[in-house]
């Protein structure tokens, strides 16, 4: 008979309060009445209405393809920040660039894109770009954060990595540039992958900033919803919704999969060498010189 | 002492080829902001030599071995490798190659791919790459662990892998930081032999950093004693125990007995020296020359030439009285800890060559002496 603590109850508790309004989002995006309060039996009708809905779709993609621009034109920015501030120990201004590079994360959204809006508008009198806003403007606002967060994950690895391991490389004849991509690159690469993903959620999620830099005929996924769901909620967006958190879910478990049995076949690849390792040593017998009683001290 | 070497060997046949100088380093400066880590070092090394720099942590030793990888650039000075002047060169247009003390093995190469790194950077062609890999491995005794990766290696095995890339470009000279730093204390000697063998067979010119003085003398055929920047002393590993030319130097390496006195008789042949701590005067011989204002000078002793005995000695001078305070049993020898009248201890190694011969014990009068010859007169 198990014994229900305190603790598991509050362990609970929490599960139910963070995955109970999803769990009955995806129930209700099986409902089969028009009303989304009123239970009307189970259907699909809303899963097979999405694929009609073009406009709907269309915000779907719109969004993913800003996202994913986003995520490469922030690793890249982010990446090449974070490693002049753990990289170039010393040059004027330092800690003011720092500073600005990081700023974004405590910067309040609101302002972050009005002050981008502001600033579209003043270049499109001025220069005539960007003539009307749209996918660009709102992959430049993503960018401008989402390079932010790369940065710090990207430093954080870059910090912890043993600098001699650039300096053997460049010891050994290449130059600075070859020694990036032939070597820090593939060893900061985790946290690359981690940044990237980190700054695609991001993107996918921002309602905010794509609100304010966005122009006719380019509303992305979260605007789209909002103001749906401002005319009451539908029952579409409950599917839409829906198979985005199994989209999400899939991924999530698909890098943990990945992730695991990368571990697990390192750990065994160690305790093999460890073994044949001891294996050989075991057969080869004794070894004059490495015998401590044949070894004399000068005297 | 911990192996045989044939450093040592060198030192007592005496090299006989002739000295080409390879490495020169004229006037080295190096400041970090205010900082002075490398103090006017002037040195050279020599074409086929082992050469130590041995000093403790903010000697600079360390310094000045990442200024001849080029990693760091002197404030002033200039340095010199076969006559040409390297010292604005990058690390990557070296003729020098380092092997670090944590290794820098790349994590994500392959063994065979660790070492073929440098010789890529040539643009060799493949077959060329491929058999200097094999031969490398095969120096290093490396070859069933071609296809490892670093993480899958014993220490002892890194370091190999991290030796036969640094060695794989052949380059003029060779750069080893805390060779054994990352190694027990066990490898740790197995290992110095080994990488002098390979470093002789090879033939290449080589500068260590340590901070292990048995390390340095026993692999090194000369050493340089740094200490905050500067170099104290230059010389083979007997010219350094031996004859240390300073305070510092002396109670650096080893142990020592140091008797503060005033020079009472200064001749040509010999002197005298008159020291509190001791009941006779010290007899040393040779002249010390003196100045004339300045008698004080310190003579030092080692604890091996410093001898125990319960009978008085025959000769004038070069004796004390003392009673035994301490003996301390380790085995191959025992240190006698013997206070002197003046209150003074002083250490003495008494070798272990009996399994049980009668020995003075705790609180035994004794008498402490010494071989004219056995000491050193120093005047800083």
């Amino acid at each position: 008979m198990k014994r229900f603590s305190f603790s598991t109850l509050m362990l609970w508790a929490g599960f139910l309060f963070i995955y109970l309004p999803m769990l009955i989002l995806v129930i209700y995006s099986f409902n089969g009445s028009r009303l989304v309060t009123v239970w009307g039996g189970w259907s699909v009708k809303w899963y097979v209405g999405l694929l009609d809905n073009t406009q709907l779709m269309g915000a779907v993609m719109r969004s993913l393809e800003i996202a994913c621009y986003t995520a490469i034109a922030a690793v890249i920015l982010g990446t090449m920040a974070a490693f002049v501030l753990t990289r170039v120990t010393r040059f004027k201004g330092r800690t003011v660039f720092g500073g600005l590079v990081t700023a974004p994360l405590v910067m309040p959204e609101v302002i972050t894109g009005l002050s981008l809006l502001l600033l579209f508008v003043a270049m499109a009198q001025l220069i005539g770009w960007p003539a009307e806003r749209g996918i660009v403007t709102i992959w430049i606002a993503h960018t401008t954060f989402c390079t932010a967060y790369v940065s710090v994950v990207v430093s954080s690895r870059l910090r912890e990595l043993d600098m001699s391991i650039e300096e053997a490389a460049m010891d050994l004849g290449a130059k600075p540039l070859k020694v990036f991509f032939m070597i820090t690159i593939p060893m900061i690469a985790p946290s690359l992958a981690a940044g990237g993903m980190m700054s695609f959620a991001l993107s996918l999620d921002d309602l905010v900033l794509a609100s304010f830099v966005s122009g006719p005929g380019a509303t992305t996924l979260p605007m789209e919803v909002f103001s749906a769901v401002r005319l009451g909620v539908k029952p579409e967006i409950n599917a839409i919704a829906s198979l985005i958190l199994l989209s999400v879910s899939l991924m999530t478990f698909m890098i943990w999969f990945i992730a695991r049995r990368a571990e697990v076949a390192r750990k065994k690849a160690v305790q093999q060498a460890m073994d044949e390792t001891a294996g050989v040593r075991d057969q080869q017998g004794p070894d004059s010189r490495r015998d401590p009683s044949q070894v004399h001290a000068p005297a | 002492m911990a192996v045989a070497s044939s450093a040592y060997k060198k030192v007592i046949e005496g090299d006989q080829q002739p000295k080409e100088v390879l490495v020169k380093i004229d006037r080295v400066t190096k400041k970090f902001d205010e900082t002075i880590a490398v103090d006017d070092v002037s040195l050279t090394i020599n074409k086929g030599e082992i050469f130590a720099l041995l000093g403790g942590s903010g000697s600079g030793k360390s310094t000045l071995l990442r200024m001849l990888a080029g990693f760091e650039r002197p404030t002033q000075g200039r340095i010199y490798l076969d006559g040409e002047d390297i010292t604005d060169l990058p690390p990557y247009e070296r003729p020098i190659n380092m092997m670090f003390q944590s290794y820098a093995l790349f994590p994500h190469m392959s063994v065979a791919d660790n070492i073929a790194f440098g010789l890529k950077q040539d643009k060799m062609s493949r077959a060329d790459i491929e058999a200097r890999v094999e031969e490398m491995l095969k120096l290093v005794q490396m070859t069933q662990y071609a296809k490892r990766k670093p993480h899958q290696l014993s220490g002892g095995q890194r370091q190999r892998v991290a030796l036969a890339r640094s060695l794989a470009k052949s380059p003029k000279l060779l750069l080893l930081d805390e060779p054994m730093g990352a190694l027990d204390k066990k490898l740790r000697s197995q290992m110095q032999l080994e990488l002098v063998e390979i470093i002789e067979r090879v033939g290449v010119t080589c500068v260590m950093v340590t901070h292990d003085q048995e390390e340095a003398m026993t692999m090194a055929q000369r050493i340089a004693i740094m200490h905050l920047g500067w170099i104290a002393q230059i010389g083979s590993p007997i010219d350094i125990y031996e004859t240390p030319t300073s305070r510092l130097v002396c109670e650096f390496i080893g142990n020592v007995n140091l008797f503060d006195g005033q020079v009472v008789e200064d001749m040509e042949g010999h002197a005298l020296i008159d020291s509190p701590d001791l009941d006779r005067n010290i007899f040393v011989g040779h002249g010390v020359s003196t100045s004339v204002q300045d008698k004080s000078i310190t003579y030092a002793i080692r604890p091996e030439k410093l001898l125990v005995t319960t009978e008085q000695p025959s000769c004038e001078y070069n004796w004390s009285r003392g009673t035994v305070h301490d003996i301390a049993y380790l085995g191959g020898h025992s240190v006698f800890h013997v206070q002197l009248p003046s209150g003074k201890i002083v250490q003495s190694f008494v070798a272990n060559a009996e399994r049980r011969g009668a020995r003075p014990t705790w609180d035994d009068q004794v008498f402490v002496w010494w071989e004219d010859d056995s000491g050193v007169a120093l005047r800083s």
